[in-house]
């Protein structure tokens, strides 16, 4: 027992890939630095929203309708009189509970289905691979909006909806990469030993979708935002008085577009801004875990350089 | 190859199958009260356009909904008149049914789709490819960071934008009013460039992200180093060694991309007033005609599986390895 695998353990902490990963986003991702920024602004924006407003998302001044931004109200004041910077700044939250929440949902789907799909493989996979194959054979968007109008409209139901129309796509990803990890040598070996099935997929298979499974979450949350944000413009997403970004465009934005047109400008402005920041943060995640796309060896450009010196000699 | 063909045709059976299951389920799980609400809304007599096939009563409606039976009565109802009379279903509304609402309408997706297809891979192919041959470079910086904003401006948006500011500045806005392409070729196509272009447009950025990285991948190909070292041309190398090489992948997806543009169009024909199947089917959404969307869906998942079939078979035919696995 003195000398158990768990305690020599101890000496990693979690945080170690966590710091790691924080130090190289700053040393070599500064676009995804910049993301991440964004990211937090959100979620700060998001959580402090109380605080940070100046007026309340539904605070109606009925003496200052349209106005356009002032020093009273700085990104002017909608059809109702309410503050536009108010509103987008309690939409940051509403973006950020339906982007995480889908988001995690989303991954839970894909990575429980991918796992026990691809692991059990035989029968089982394949009916389960039908049904997934008939589901991706809908347009997303034509699913959103079929199970936004039988769920009917609400901030719970979009980030369901949401959700597991991306999750169950995206176990695919996952299945795909539990079938290549099925035939590893370790796993076999696990097997051999009399591993239990639980204990190969926790202890073995787990740990190694894991950086997929991060991946996925961090690059779907750009989509669950536009796709919460074009719902609700389609009037199957938030319902109002929520100030939904996607909402607030086409309810106050495009009745009033020739009266107030900064009505349509914001809320778009916002949520491009918070999009481009998932992207990019989602992006440097993605090149920072997946050691193939890290670069340096075998580039074109380094290719190209050499044999060019090398005909030239 | 053609083995292959028939196996993969064969495999649209149960997909299928399982399609027209999940579209059955989504009728089933309409909640009771919303057949209430249309009770209650025929009432009002706001929105009968014409003669109702289905008498107005929840008893009606629920059995023109195929509620009113045993589970499996049903559904065997159900796909029977689809197989046999290809009939998908009418409007619970009107008289219409879905086919010849789609007749009208797949015309108009079609044309949008198609033409924001062309735009986007005109812009992204290209860029993509000088992206990548010039890694690193000025243009390829620059495009890249084009094509990330692109991927971050939600579609919507940019309609938007289009709709009210130049008629804020100049008091110009697209038109609203559909011209049909049999009436007014020109007007048509007119009317459809700038929905076209703004889908298009919205697609173009990850497409030439997707070109770029295939790009790449080839680039880094041993195959490619020996086309240098042979002494070939750059022109070459590029197009003949390594693009042949990378469209296979993008090939693939291009097919898929469609898919996605068909989806994509729900919003823009609801912004741009084009009456088309994104429209209907926010319209028969809205006014609860279940059997119009279960119709439309059925529509949209057999163009979606033909769509798949069709990536796959385009793989097939430019990677031959796919084909003896």
């Amino acid at each position: 027992m003195g000398n158990n695998p768990e305690i020599k353990h101890s000496s990693y902490h979690w945080s170690k890939p966590i710091i790691n990963f924080l130090k190289r986003l700053v040393k070599e991702k500064p676009l995804g630095l910049a993301g991440g920024l964004i990211v937090l602004a959100m979620l700060l924006g998001g959580i402090f929203a109380e605080s940070l407003a100046p007026y309340g998302f539904n605070e109606i001044h009925l003496a200052d309708r349209l106005k356009p931004p002032s020093s009273i109200y700085l990104l002017g004041t909608d059809n109702l009189g309410r503050d536009v910077l108010s509103r987008i700044i309690f939409g940051a939250r509403i973006s950020m509970i339906v982007g995480l929440g889908a988001s995690a949902i989303a991954t839970a789907v894909a990575a429980i289905i991918g796992i026990v799909s691809g692991f059990l493989g035989g029968k089982f996979d394949i009916f389960i691979q039908r049904i997934v194959d008939a589901w991706l054979a809908f347009p997303a968007m034509i699913l959103l909006l079929t199970g936004m109008a039988l769920l009917g409209n609400g901030i719970t139901q979009i980030t369901l909806v949401l959700g597991l129309a991306v999750g169950i796509g995206g176990s695919r990803l996952v299945r795909s990469r539990v079938l290549v990890m099925r035939e590893f040598v370790y796993i076999q070996a696990g097997k051999a030993i009399g591993a239990s099935t639980s204990r190969v997929v926790f202890r073995h298979i787990l740990p190694n979708v894991m950086p997929i499974i991060i991946i996925f979450f961090t690059v779907s949350i750009a989509g669950m935002i536009l796709g919460e944000a074009a719902l609700s413009f389609l009037g199957f997403g938030v319902p109002p008085p929520q100030p939904s970004w996607g909402g607030m465009l086409s309810q106050e934005g495009r009745a009033n577009m020739l009266m107030a047109p900064w009505l349509s400008l914001w809320p778009g402005l916002a949520l491009s801004v918070v999009v481009y920041g998932v992207n990019m943060f989602g992006d440097a995640v993605r090149d920072i875990l997946d050691p193939r796309l890290r670069g340096g060896v075998g580039r074109y450009s380094n290719v190209k350089k050499k044999v060019k010196i090398k005909s030239s000699k | 190859m053609s083995a292959y063909i028939i196996r993969r045709l064969l495999l649209i059976i149960p997909t299928l199958f399982l399609v027209s299951i999940l579209v059955f389920i989504s009728i089933r799980l309409v909640p009771g009260s919303v057949i209430d609400l249309m009770v209650a809304q025929h009432g009002g007599g706001g929105d009968i356009s014409s003669i109702s096939s289905v008498e107005i009563s929840p008893e009606g409606i629920k059995a023109a909904l195929g509620l009113d039976v045993p589970f499996y009565v049903q559904y065997g109802r159900w796909i029977k008149e689809i197989i046999i009379h290809g009939n998908l279903g009418s409007s619970l509304w009107t008289q219409t049914t879905v086919t010849q609402e789609l007749s009208r309408r797949v015309p108009i997706t079609f044309e949008l789709a198609l033409m924001a297809f062309i735009i986007a891979q005109l812009l992204a192919l290209p860029i993509g490819i000088i992206s990548a041959v010039r890694q690193d470079s000025l243009v390829d910086y620059t495009t890249r960071s084009v094509a990330i904003v692109g991927l971050s401006v939600p579609n919507f948006w940019l309609a938007t934008l289009v709709m009210v500011y130049p008629s804020v500045w100049w008091g110009w806005s697209p038109s609203m009013v559909y011209i049909p392409f049999s009436q007014d070729p020109l007007g048509n196509l007119g009317l459809m460039i700038l929905p076209a272009l703004i889908l298009g447009t919205s697609m173009a950025g990850s497409m030439m992200r997707y070109m770029r990285t295939m790009m790449l991948d080839v680039l880094k190909e041993d195959y490619i180093r020996t086309a240098w070292s042979k002494g070939l041309k750059e022109r070459l190398v590029v197009f003949r060694h390594a693009l042949r090489n990378a469209l296979i992948p993008v090939v693939t997806l291009l097919v898929g991309q469609f898919t996605v543009l068909i989806g994509g169009s729900v919003i823009i024909e609801q912004i741009f007033n084009l009456p088309g199947m994104g429209r209907l089917l926010l319209d028969t959404l809205v006014k609860r005609d279940y059997l119009m969307v279960s119709g439309l869906n059925i529509t949209y998942a057999t163009v979606g599986i033909l769509l798949i079939i069709l990536t796959d078979l385009s793989y097939a035919y430019l990677d031959p390895r796919i084909r003896y696995r």
